[in-house]
């Protein structure tokens, strides 16, 4: 049926909180005077710990663009059909890939926006696969449907090994499409059973479907294992889908979802639950750990959600073109008050759960 | 009092230790042994209480159950569904003495 936009971006439509400072300034606590919660910082220096450091660079992540065929309600990205000037040029995916070759990282994570709709993306996940990397595509789904020029990214996704990751929010249109918009369910769906019909998620395949689920109010993600059980159960029994893990991820308090947080009024009681919900034995399993994120115009970050905020690397190498390994390999991760996020309850990264 | 139902008072929960802790602190280590995930999964359990919720009228209980089933997973389809074996129950429940009223009406009538 086609996916409708229910709204423009942030940026777009001149809230305040298309910003990354305001964002920051609402993290910081500064105009909370009543109710304000532990920050990050003190809370990791009552742990002892003095900063979280990098264990390995295994993942080369890559936000290929802000332009994506979906508005989202709680895009951390703020992505959307009118963030056309946000989108990765061919001579920074070039460089991007000279990165990744030299310094042999082990996988490739391509997320947007909707990354297909970079010109150059299908180039760039062909080069990668031909220097041996292993990619990963966060793909929205409906980007399959949304033109006659996608409806053969199955079988391109096939033809590269693509590990694809994908939202689903829920087995049923009512939540699906009040969190990603009019339609998203049912074209996900059919997309869903595209991606099948050429062997992704089937048994023995090897070629691998993971979906991603995230609360769709102000809520933690409850167990991981439980999600998925009854995910497998429900699109098998509804759609004959199958697919092979799902992701639970907590929202961050980020862009679209720190809106509808302040829009709401809940966003004292979402930090307060996150805070509650600290867990510490998450620490060695966070993302930002093994993972660099780049933007759509080449400056590095320590994860996603930096990135969102502008939070570049500590030292002197912020940018592609001053890649440093070591002074990057060595750098204290910069946290903020968002990082509760990653923390609360069993941990969230980009592959789910973490402790 | 200003008001019977007060959602905050569903916070305060646990203080029911104050007055009785022996007791309290029983229910409360019983209580999180049931809705552990057994032969019944945690979200079927949670479903259940949803539906309990309902027939025993209970605002604090709703509350509580409906964030929990989103927690665990359960869409509004299963919640409603749920609700509907409650008001199922409940109707049935009301409507099987309509047998007892028609005995008492044959046993009394020509």
């Amino acid at each position: 049926m086609g996916v409708k936009q229910i709204s423009k971006s942030l940026k777009a439509s001149g809230n305040a909180l298309g910003d990354h400072f305001y964002q920051l300034k609402v993290l910081s606590q500064k105009d909370i005077h009543d109710g304000a919660y532990e920050n990050f910082h003190k809370k990791l220096k009552s742990l002892n710990v003095d900063a979280i450091k990098v264990s390995e660079l295994e993942i080369f992540q890559i936000n290929i663009g802000k332009l994506c065929n979906q508005t989202c309600s709680h895009c951390h990205v703020d992505a959307g059909p009118d963030r056309k000037e946000e989108n990765m040029s061919f001579e920074t995916l070039e460089r991007c890939l000279y990165l990744i070759k030299t310094y042999n990282f082990k996988k490739v994570d391509i997320t947007g926006g909707a990354p297909e709709m970079n010109a150059y993306f299908r180039w760039f996940v062909e080069e990668c696969t031909k220097a041996g990397v292993e990619v990963m595509v966060r793909c929205n789904l409906t980007i399959i449907m949304a033109n006659k020029k996608y409806h053969d990214l199955p079988d391109f996704f096939k033809a590269n090994h693509v590990h694809v990751i994908s939202s689903l929010p829920s087995f049923s249109a009512m939540r699906t499409d009040a969190q990603r918009g009019d339609g998203v369910f049912e074209d996900s769906i059919a997309a869903l059973k595209m991606l099948n019909a050429v062997g992704f998620g089937q048994e023995d395949s090897g070629l691998i479907i993971d979906l991603v689920y995230n609360p769709s109010g102000a809520y933690l993600p409850g167990d991981q294992k439980s999600l998925e059980a009854e995910f497998k159960r429900q699109l098998k029994r509804k759609f004959d889908i199958v697919f092979n893990s799902l992701f639970a991820i907590t929202n961050l308090p980020v862009s679209r979802f720190l809106d509808y947080l302040l829009e709401t009024g809940k966003y004292l009681d979402y930090m307060h639950e996150l805070v509650g919900a600290f867990n510490p034995s998450t620490l060695d399993g966070l993302m930002c750990k093994n993972t660099i994120s780049i933007s759509w115009d080449g400056f590095m970050y320590d994860c996603d959600f930096n990135q969102m905020l502008d939070l570049k690397f500590t030292g002197k190498a912020k940018h592609i073109d001053d890649f440093d390994f070591e002074e990057i390999l060595n750098r204290k991760i910069i946290v903020n008050n968002h990082c509760y996020g990653c923390t609360a309850g069993a941990g969230s990264s980009c592959g789910g759960e973490i402790a | 009092m200003a008001n019977y139902f007060n959602s905050e008072d569903l916070k305060k929960f646990g203080n029911i230790t104050e007055f009785q802790k022996p007791m309290g602190d029983k229910f409360f280590e019983y209580y999180t042994e049931v809705f552990k995930e057994g032969a019944l999964t945690v979200r079927e359990k949670s479903l259940i209480a949803l539906a309990v919720a309902h027939a025993v009228q209970c605002p604090y209980c709703i509350d509580a159950y409906s964030s929990d089933c989103l927690k665990k997973g359960a869409d509004e389809e299963q919640m409603m569904e749920a609700v509907h074996v409650a008001a199922a129950i409940k109707g049935g429940a009301t409507l099987v003495f309509g047998v007892q009223m028609m005995n008492h009406v044959k046993d009394n009538t020509m």
